[in-house]
């Protein structure tokens, strides 16, 4: 009776103390999130700078941590790197820099870089820009540069779209690079007669805005810079009859396009054309990273987009810019401008390149002795241009690129059919994402 | 709360104890104070969870999809009234394919992949030969995490190098088809891999049941002279009620928040041509750099409804059958 009475309640008691206790660690679960939503997240540590990365492929991942290690060398700065994957981390971006970002992070140039400084989500970096502008080109500031005339971003590196081709097919089978449209079409029906897809084409998958480098030079090249941008910006209609010459040029084209595109992955496509089984492809300088002999770079070769209207010629060149930006409230001002400033020298260009030489960097004193012939040649390109335009999805807002014109150009290349349906669609939703 | 004493070895016997009687008698204070705060936090936690994270988000994105907002600053939130309902209903070109996808869905996998599930299960249940083995390979894509799922079909649909095109090209050669890029094809290309997976669903579900039923019941149908498919129609089938509810919901449900496989397959950006579903577009417009948190409020209101209609009309007939 007495051991009953005397153990009945203790296990009563420590039952109940278990079940407070799980409900106590619920409850604090439960607070976690809205504590760090209301704090400013941990200590900020003045011998630290975060950077959020969004370079999570092999090469880029190890370019970066070869600029950030060299930083830490010369300021004695600790960087923590935050590396998202690519997607990821465009999709998130907007949570992202909403919620508690790092200091510096990677970004892109255009009206994609200015819709976030618009919205106040990064900070201005005019003083960042007092000691790194003299390396920078008008081209690369103004490409820097927000709405409202401030700088908010750090060019690294940029790459040309062009079409790419190897060199012995066009030898062994005495192919010349086409250089006006007439000469073009004229070459993909050349190509399909001897047995090979002319244009490799792949955009399955995630990879639809691949084709956005076709539909932004045809653009370019029929109706110009000024209409194009108009067009990206929203402040045009997409029905204008000039867009729909647009569609009407790229229905030529589409049969040279490369069989089963829409279950295909861009690298696959790129593949094709290493393999020899196609014979052109429309696409940016990273093909090189589908490189992995290092004898075949020899033989890869580009031309640029062949002219359509000679009052245009071939005067625009598409050619994205990455870099860098300062989001809204860094916890480490002082450290963060130095690592900018750090990453808009010639010196980290020349580190970067070093190991990834996919691109072309956009520092006017970068050493350019080590590039290779496509890097040359790139570099070239892109200096000769009057225009030079980001990408289909940079120059636009991005929301409209991917939901409404990616989709429905994707549908249309299916069946090119008459376009003024599918510019009828796209213009229905132009003012949802485009108002004053 | 019983002991007033704070020595371990307190006597003899207990105070309170003589009180209990008494205290029973008059009803409403059966709980001491000490349990019904106890109550009062086990039950209002959760019950605040459940209000902070899934009512209060449900009711921000139904007052949500009567305004126009980007998602950044609460300041810049403006009401529009009906505005997004609208240009859903009239002017919002992936809409009405979607609803119509969903319904495909639905139909698909309650006509096909639920039935053969029911099919296998009934069959693997009786004694045959490597049953177990059957039974582990149709469940077995149901233990793989759907990234696996996707990565697997994407190497089976793949237009240059895949397995159906390999096999296609043996046959009848020349044919290329694009399983996942074609519009046409997409959708019934990602049902099937779906099916893939939720026949086995299906099976163990009903495996369970069929292993709780009373063997007794088939053998009086089988001394009765019914064969096997009269055993299963009248007998198995009705007898199982509780598991073909289960069923039931759980198809209406899966067809209704199809997302994920769709999404892995269509490459993880959101709806592709072909494949646009209620809740690919829901996603596409709040989730991404530019949101428009209005309007996917106003698409995520849409699906809620339809899925009230469906769930409450269920829950309506059951539980009226249930009353009589």
């Amino acid at each position: 009776m007495t051991m009953q009475s005397r153990i009945t309640p203790v296990t009563g008691h420590s039952r109940r103390s278990v079940v407070r206790g799980t409900l106590g660690i619920g409850a604090a679960a439960l607070a976690a999130p809205l504590l760090t939503a209301c704090g400013g997240g941990p200590s900020s540590d003045p011998k630290t700078v975060t950077f959020g990365s969004n370079g999570a492929d092999a090469t880029p991942k190890s370019a970066y941590a070869e600029l950030t290690g060299a930083f830490t060398k010369d300021s004695g700065l600790k960087v923590k790197t935050n590396t998202v994957d690519h997607d990821t981390f465009q999709k998130s971006i907007s949570s992202y820099l909403q919620g508690t970002p790092d200091d510096v992070f990677t970004w892109f140039a255009g009206y994609r870089m200015q819709y976030f400084a618009k919205k106040k989500l990064a900070h201005p970096i005019d003083d960042v820009w007092d000691s790194i502008g003299s390396g920078f080109s008008d081209a690369a500031k103004q490409l820097s540069r927000g709405e409202d005339g401030k700088y908010y971003f750090v060019p690294l590196y940029n790459y040309p779209w062009a079409v790419f081709y190897r060199k012995s097919v066009f030898k062994e089978r005495g192919y010349a690079p086409p250089r006006t449209w007439g000469e073009f079409t004229a070459l993909a029906k050349q190509m399909r007669k001897d047995g090979l897809s002319p244009i490799a084409s792949g955009y399955g998958g995630g990879d639809s805005w691949s084709i956005l480098g076709a539909f932004d030079y045809l653009n370019l090249r029929a109706n110009g810079y000024e209409f194009h941008m108009s067009l990206m910006r929203g402040e045009v209609s997409w029905t204008d009859r000039r867009a729909s010459r647009t569609l009407d040029l790229w229905r030529e084209l589409s049969p040279y396009y490369q069989q089963g595109a829409g279950g295909r992955s861009w690298q696959d496509a790129a593949q094709s054309l290493l393999d020899k089984k196609s014979g052109m492809a429309v696409i940016g300088l990273f093909l090189g990273q589908q490189i992995t002999d290092e004898k075949l770079r020899a033989d890869i070769d580009f031309f640029a987009f062949p002219e359509i209207d000679p009052s245009f010629g071939q005067d625009t060149v598409e050619a994205p810019t990455d870099g860098f930006m300062l989001s809204r409230r860094p916890k480490n001002p002082e450290g963060a401008a130095k690592l900018l400033e750090f990453l808009g020298s010639a010196q980290a260009e020349n580190l970067y390149m070093g190991v990834d030489p996919s691109n072309v960097a956009v520092h006017s004193k970068a050493d350019t002795s080590g590039y290779n012939p496509l890097q040359k040649k790139s570099a070239e390109l892109i200096a000769s241009a009057k225009h030079i335009t980001q990408f289909g999805d940079r120059d636009s807002d991005p929301g409209f690129i991917s939901t409404v014109v990616l989709p429905g150009l994707a549908q249309w290349l299916g069946h090119p059919d008459d376009g003024s349906a599918l510019l009828k669609k796209i213009e229905s939703q132009r003012s949802r994402f485009f108002t004053a | 709360m019983s002991s007033v004493r704070p020595a371990p070895d307190a006597g003899p016997p207990r105070a309170p104890a003589p009180v209990r009687p008494a205290r029973s008698r008059p009803r409403p204070l059966r709980l001491g104070r000490g349990d019904r705060l106890f109550l009062t936090v086990i039950v209002g936690v959760p019950l605040l969870a459940l209000l902070v994270f899934v009512w209060l988000p449900a009711l921000a994105s139904i007052g949500l999809s009567f305004t126009t907002w980007d998602g950044i600053e609460p300041g810049d939130i403006q009401w529009v009234g009906l505005d997004n309902y609208r240009e859903i209903f009239t002017n919002y070109p992936p809409f009405w394919p979607a609803v119509q996808h969903n319904v495909v869905w639905l139909l698909f996998t309650a006509l096909l992949p639920t039935p053969f599930g029911i099919f296998l299960a009934y069959h693997l249940d009786r004694k045959i030969r490597f049953t177990r083995f059957y039974q582990t390979a149709v469940f077995l894509p149901m233990v793989l995490s759907l990234a696996v799922v996707g990565f697997i079909w994407e190497i089976i649909y793949n237009p240059d190098n895949g397995l159906l095109n390999g096999v296609l090209n043996g046959v009848a050669p020349g044919h290329h088809i694009d399983w996942l890029g074609d519009p046409d094809l997409n959708l019934w290309a990602v049902l099937i891999a779906s099916a893939w997976r939720h026949t086995g669903y299906i099976m163990i579900l009903y495996l369970a049941g069929l292993k709780g039923f009373d063997p007794a019941l088939k053998e009086a149908a089988s001394l009765d002279g019914a064969n096997g498919r009269q055993t299963f129609l009248k007998v198995v089938f009705p007898a199982l009620k509780p598991v073909n509810i289960i069923i039931l919901v759980v198809t209406v449900m899966e067809s209704l928040r199809a997302f994920d496989i769709v999404y892995v397959l269509g490459g993880g950006v959101g709806s592709k041509p072909g494949m646009e579903l209620l809740s690919l577009l829901i996603t596409d417009n709040i989730i991404g750099e530019s949101s428009h948190i209005g309007y996917g409020s106003a698409l995520a209101v849409v699906l809620l409804l339809v899925s009230l209609v469906a769930i409450g009309t269920f829950l309506a007939q059951t539980f009226r059958k249930e009353d009589q």
